[in-house]
């Protein structure tokens, strides 16, 4: 067993766990954090993606031990108080998810993705820096406008300390 | 995932011992590919060390056309860096276009050259531009490190702590992509240094990341993408699967050598 | 139309759940005492059980209890079903073999289940699992379905003769021979329909929990159908009677028809909980999906269509082996039958048709309808035939499509269905003017400068939905009807509840069936919530697959509208002492037409509920239910252009534009109904270029056991889509609207390999088109 201690959603919490404990497993099973999901096992579909220490990451390809000491940011912890995220409104509005399943990991993808272009986003760039992205309703169509419209909405706005 | 004991390494004499002390251990950077394989039970380490907090191994060091990279570096760090990117542009391209951008904010290059998988990128880097792998107990050139699929030159605990070369008067890199898994099906990087033009293929290999001296021979007099017209490879010794028979890799090795012949001459 | 009524793009209601983290899947609930699953699977393709040691395996930490095939058997419990009987040309019933959800003598593919592992974590599960011996003798397989038939094959079931379900037909094949005789041209291909696995994001997952106390059992599962899924369980599986049974089937992370079957792992979860009693959970990890969740399409066809002089179509007929895999599942006969050869005619008038289904047993996963199932195998025979044709011929793809087009409505094809409505030229003038199929030329030339080989192909498609009128599939062998329920709740206070037997895992049900009630009655969307995915709170439902949630599920919610108005307008006229037939309800008030006299709507409802003044004679309360059972088929047709660039170097395609322009009928919210298209295009193409099912054709071992090897679509693997509509308004239905949720996936291929093959010349080129085969299929047209 390992113990680990990080900080999620601004959070400290602190467990012991198998050290074969995988940090998405340590998010859903010992934290009630469902909202990031496990869609592969090969490392590839992106819908455990979660921020740490300020960059996106997939939490399926890290132990939770590995991830002990770092600061973590969930799906439920992206806009913690009553507004929504501009990446999670645009995804509302340009109807950018259908099952809802692959949709955490995508938003974080993107917040993330705003993050490294702050010279700003085009298509091309938005589609393939969405190579760790898996999604099966949506033909990535209204994702791909989503993320631009956010972007936009985006920019200019300070970052926020959980993005 | 079998069960696993995972040890957070402080120093690289804390790794030594760790090692020494455990049964099966692997040490672990990013993971990247190492977890994974735990996953799915291919891979059953009964002891994991992780590298990542070691002092010093993380950072990139350029100095004139010196430059040095610290195995904990990120593929992220090295796609971000002015210093990579001025002085070595293949291997900046290269650094940014490994896995998706998720993976490259933990994979690292000491990982991957440590792993050496047929499929991975900066082998072929490393052996283009004559690189060297600095360990915790030596030093070793590239050429001689490579040794085969997920084979390398190193001791069982021995430790990638750098790699460093002479970044290469040109060099560019090229590859064409897996359509599935995304690594590369054949990747060609092409450096023309002080010791010639070198030409090195990933992806391909039936043994893993290779040289392709036919192609070195006819970029030697003459540096362009014109100099491989007509030119073809041997596709006996290339890997073969659903995705990409050898005939068609031995034509992708060609194409990506052009490609990546004109992106470094341009 | 009102800002939230039949025809607005309203943003989706449920998505403030799903983007803030907090929509409940399977996987996400916690049962109390729950312990987690793993299955033994059989590591291959077929030997027979000679036994299991499960004693090494019951020892290992945290293990509760390992079950087995016999126990299960001696439990009752029933062998899983085929939905759909098809009877053979020679009048004989389709030969079923036995399937049992843990195998016990034989395994019959790669993942098939042998034994379940119950323990405290899904660790100690899975390392139990390994622990379990099973002593197989290895047996010989038959992988690919064209050698299914052969003498000597390996036989996958006792039961099955050759391997061969049922040998099928349809159509008149005298008159096709004639047809064929006469013809000025013919026009032949060999076709290959590849196999796909369907890959929804959310693996599948079921959590089942006996209630000893209650005897009563509670299944939450990945389902598109709760109701069906505790009906076959009850009815034929035994598992509990239907009153004894809950099946919940709470957010579902895609389905595109693999989470429509009952499968194994639930059934199992279910006697499981009983025999260790403990709740019990299991999830699929993706490789499991691979090797279990119902794998689609695979079909290997011979088709020709003949045309006259005239380039008028005469005949087609078609040969196809279809491969249903090691078992029959659910809907398995059904797809390659009843859901393809009746829409070989396309859009066009062909007098005579004629096609013959052999369906096979293989081992490999079972083969059930995935989003379009059998209509894009059909579609892909006529499209590929016709452009084929047109090329032959010289002539236009457009010209010869016009000239055969189907223009008057209703009409009768020669392989059942009856075209209810549609305008193909519309569709045609729509799609050609969006991709600017005259300036195609000029960007040919301009590719042709960059060294790329530029494209174009066309498919029109007709696909049918809904799924039927329920005495209609019966008389066709269906083992239910295909009717959808629907209950309005109006509470006592005005707001609204919606109860449909329709199932919503990415459909956003939860907004367009709110308009309905928005439109009818000017309320509000917040006051109105859609009840779905639970048996306990849904009497009945048929659920939703075939694009039927639309026309068949929003029909019984129309119906049920109309019975709470009737009434609404009753208590309305009451009040305000008016002939009820002058009583208007609109923006959330009961109006006298022509007077300023009105009841507010939620005034209405608390009358309805204190009944201290109703009309006499009548109930208390505000609730009416809903039976809709459909009168025809719909017919959402399209035409879809594709227009592709090949690099020549290394095979590589693009696709440089994709217009799709569909007819779906009266589009409740075009928001999602142009998100459907688009991820119905996504899988088309994911067909068409990128997914393959492969198994190692001697051992049966599935060579795309995962996303290593399967070529899932990726943002950057498509555009963005162009999808303009039509409408010409189905008259089968109150809404008048035919379905889209299939269209994309079931017109799209086509286009995308008639544009390859057009840009590199050579049109032997089978599906997925993958850069290696491209670059074959280029070079063997150069050589030549």
């Amino acid at each position: 067993m390992s113990d680990v201690s990080m900080v999620v959603n601004g959070r400290k919490v602190s467990g012991s766990v198998e050290d074969r404990t995988l940090l998405v497993h340590y998010l859903r099973e010992n934290l009630g954090l469902t909202g990031t999901h496990v869609g592969c096992d090969t490392s590839q579909c992106g819908a455990c993606v979660v921020h740490m220490d300020g960059k996106a990451i997939k939490s399926c390809s890290i132990l939770a031990a590995q991830a002990s000491g770092s600061e973590i940011t969930t799906i439920e912890g992206l806009a913690p108080g009553a507004e929504l995220h501009p990446m999670q409104a645009a995804f509302k509005e340009h109807h950018g998810l259908q099952c809802g399943f692959c949709t955490p990991g995508m938003i974080m993808t993107a917040v993330d993705m705003v993050r490294r272009h702050p010279e700003g986003l085009d298509e091309k760039t938005v589609r393939n820096d969405l190579e760790g992205n898996i999604c099966r309703c949506t033909g990535y169509h209204n994702i791909v406008q989503a993320i631009l419209a956010a972007s936009k909405s985006m920019a200019g706005k300070s970052e926020t300390k959980a993005a | 995932m079998y069960q696993t004991n995972y040890h957070r390494a402080s120093s690289l004499e804390d790794a030594a011992k760790l090692h020494a002390g455990a049964g099966e251990a692997k040490y672990v950077l990013g993971g990247m590919t190492l977890i994974p394989a735990m996953k799915t039970r291919l891979s059953a380490p009964s002891d994991l060390i992780d590298l990542r907090h070691v002092d010093g191994l993380k950072g990139i060091r350029v100095s004139g056309r010196e430059v040095e990279i610290g195995a904990a570096t990120t593929h992220a760090d090295i796609a971000q860096s002015k210093e990579i990117e001025s002085v070595c542009p293949g291997l900046h391209y290269m650094a940014n276009h490994i896995g998706d951008p998720l993976v490259r904010h933990l994979g690292t290059i000491g990982g991957s050259v440590a792993n050496n998988d047929p499929a991975a990128d900066y082998p072929a880097a490393l052996l283009a531009v004559d690189g060297t792998i600095v360990t915790n107990k030596r030093e070793l050139k590239a050429d001689a490190f490579f040794t085969g699929l997920f084979e390398t030159a190193l001791e069982d605990d021995e430790i990638v702590t750098a790699v460093k070369f002479t970044a290469p008067e040109r060099c560019g890199y090229e590859k064409f992509r897996n359509p599935a898994s995304r690594y590369a099906m054949t990747g060609v990087f092409v450096a023309k240094g002080a010791g010639g033009v070198r030409v090195a293929v990933t992806g391909a290999g039936e043994n893993g990341v290779y040289r392709a001296k036919e192609l070195e021979g006819k970029l030697a007099s003459n540096f362009s993408a014109g100099a491989l017209d007509g030119a073809t490879v041997p596709s006996s010794n290339l890997m073969s699967d659903i995705h990409a028979s050898s005939e068609y890799r031995a034509n992708l090795v060609v194409v990506m050598a052009k490609r990546a012949v004109a992106k470094a001459a341009g | 139309m009102g800002m939230e009524g039949i025809g607005a793009r309203v943003a989706r209601k449920e998505d403030k759940r799903f983007i803030t983290g907090a929509g409940r899947y399977t996987d996400d609930f916690v049962v109390p005492g729950m312990k987690f699953a793993a299955f033994v699977r059989s590591p291959h393709a077929h030997a027979r059980i000679r036994g299991i040691d499960v004693e090494a395996a019951r020892a290992m930490p945290g293990v509760i209890d390992v079950l087995t095939g016999p126990e299960m058997k001696a439990d009752g419990i029933g062998n899983i079903i085929c939905g759909w009987m098809i009877h053979s040309k020679d009048g004989s019933p389709m030969k079923m073999g036995a399937w049992s959800p843990l195998a016990t003598e034989t395994v019959r593919y790669v993942g098939d289940a042998v034994a379940i592992v119950v323990a405290e974590t899904k660790g100690q599960a899975r390392d139990a699992a390994e622990a379990v011996d099973v002593d197989y003798e290895e047996l010989e397989a038959v992988i690919l379905p064209e050698k299914a038939m052969d003498s000597g094959a390996p036989q996958v079931h006792p039961e099955a003769p050759n391997n061969l379900t049922f040998d099928w037909e349809l159509g008149d094949e005298a008159a096709v021979k004639a047809a064929f005789e006469k013809a000025a041209h013919r026009v032949k291909l060999d076709i290959l329909n590849n196999r796909l696995i369907p890959n929804a994001i959310e693996p599948r997952s079921a959590i089942g929990h006996y209630n000893k106390a209650e005897d009563h059992y509670t299944c939450y599962t990945t389902s598109q159908n709760p109701h069906v899924a505790r009906l076959v369980m009850s009815a034929f599986y035994n598992v509990a009677p239907e009153n004894k049974l809950r099946v919940i089937a709470p957010d579902v992370g895609g389905g595109f028809g693999s989470k429509i079957y009952i499968y194994p792992e639930e059934i199992t979860c279910l006697w499981a909980s009983k025999k260790t009693g403990v709740p019990v959970k299991w999830t699929a990890d993706r490789s499991e999906s691979f090797l279990t969740d119902a794998h689609a399409r695979d079909h290997v066809t011979t088709a020709e269509i003949a045309l006259d002089a005239d380039h008028r179509i005469t005949a087609l007929r078609a040969d196809t082996i279809a491969n249903l895999g090691a078992y029959m599942s659910l809907f398995s006969s059904a797809t390659p039958t009843y859901l393809y050869a009746t829409l070989l005619s396309g859009q066009y008038e062909i007098p005579a048709i004629y096609c013959n289904v052999k369906a096979v047993y293989t081992h490999t996963c079972p083969v059930d309808a995935y989003r379009g199932a059998g209509r894009p195998e059909a579609t892909y025979v006529v499209e590929r035939l016709v452009e084929t044709a047109a090329r032959e011929l010289g002539i236009s793809p457009v010209e010869l499509r016009r000239k055969n087009f189907i223009k008057a409505f209703p009409y009768q094809t020669p392989v059942i269905m009856t075209y209810d409505s549609g305008d193909f030229n519309a569709l045609i003038d729509a799609a050609t003017k969006a991709i600017d199929y005259d300036g195609f030329a000029r960007r040919k030339e301009e590719a042709k400068g960059r060294g790329k080989l530029r494209g174009i192909g066309m498919s029109c498609y007709i696909e049918a939905c809904g799924i039927a009128p329920s005495a209609a599939v019966g008389s066709l062998g269906a083992g239910v009807g295909l009717w959808e329920s629907a209950e309005v709740r109006v509470n006592a206070v005005g707001t609204v509840e919606v109860l449909t037997g329709a199932h919503s895992h990415g459909q956003g049900h939860e907004t367009t069936f709110a308009q309905l009630v928005c439109d009818r009655f000017g309320l509000p969307m917040d006051n109105v919530s859609i009840v779905h995915g639970d048996t306990d709170k849904v009497q009945m439902g048929m659920g939703t697959y075939g694009s039927r949630s639309g026309p068949v599920g929003m029909s019984a919610i129309v119906k049920a509208l109309d019975k709470v108005e009737a009434k609404a307008k009753k208590i309305a006229a009451h009040i305000l002492e008016a002939d009820e037939g002058d009583i208007v309800i609109e923006n959330g008030e009961c109006k006298v037409a022509g007077t300023d006299k009105t009841v507010p709507w939620f005034q209405l409802a608390l009358a309805a509920y204190t009944a201290h003044n109703l009309p006499g004679g009548m109930e208390p309360g505000l609730k009416e239910g809903a039976f809709y059972d459909p009168t025809n088929f719909t017919f959402p047709s399209g035409c879809y252009i594709c227009e592709v660039e090949v690099d020549p170097d290394t095979g590589k395609t693009e696709i440089v534009q994709f217009v799709a322009a569909d007819d779906f009928g009266r589009v409740i919210n075009p928001m999602i109904v142009e998100g459907q298209v688009h991820g119905g295009l996504a899988q088309g193409i994911g067909q068409a270029l990128l997914e393959g099912a492969a198994y190692d054709r001697n051992t049966g071992q599935l060579v795309t056991g995962s996303y290593m090897d399967y070529t899932m679509p990726r943002a950057d693997d498509l555009p963005s889509f162009q999808v303009p509509m039509t409408e010409t308004i189905c008259p089968g239905n109150p809404l008048g609207i035919k379905g889209c949720g299939e269209a994309g996936a079931i017109g799209s291929p086509p286009a995308v390999i008639n544009a390859i093959t057009d840009a590199i010349g050579n049109n032997d080129l089978t599906m997925p088109a993958t850069p290696q085969k491209v670059w074959a299929a280029l070079n063997a047209a150069t050589r030549h």
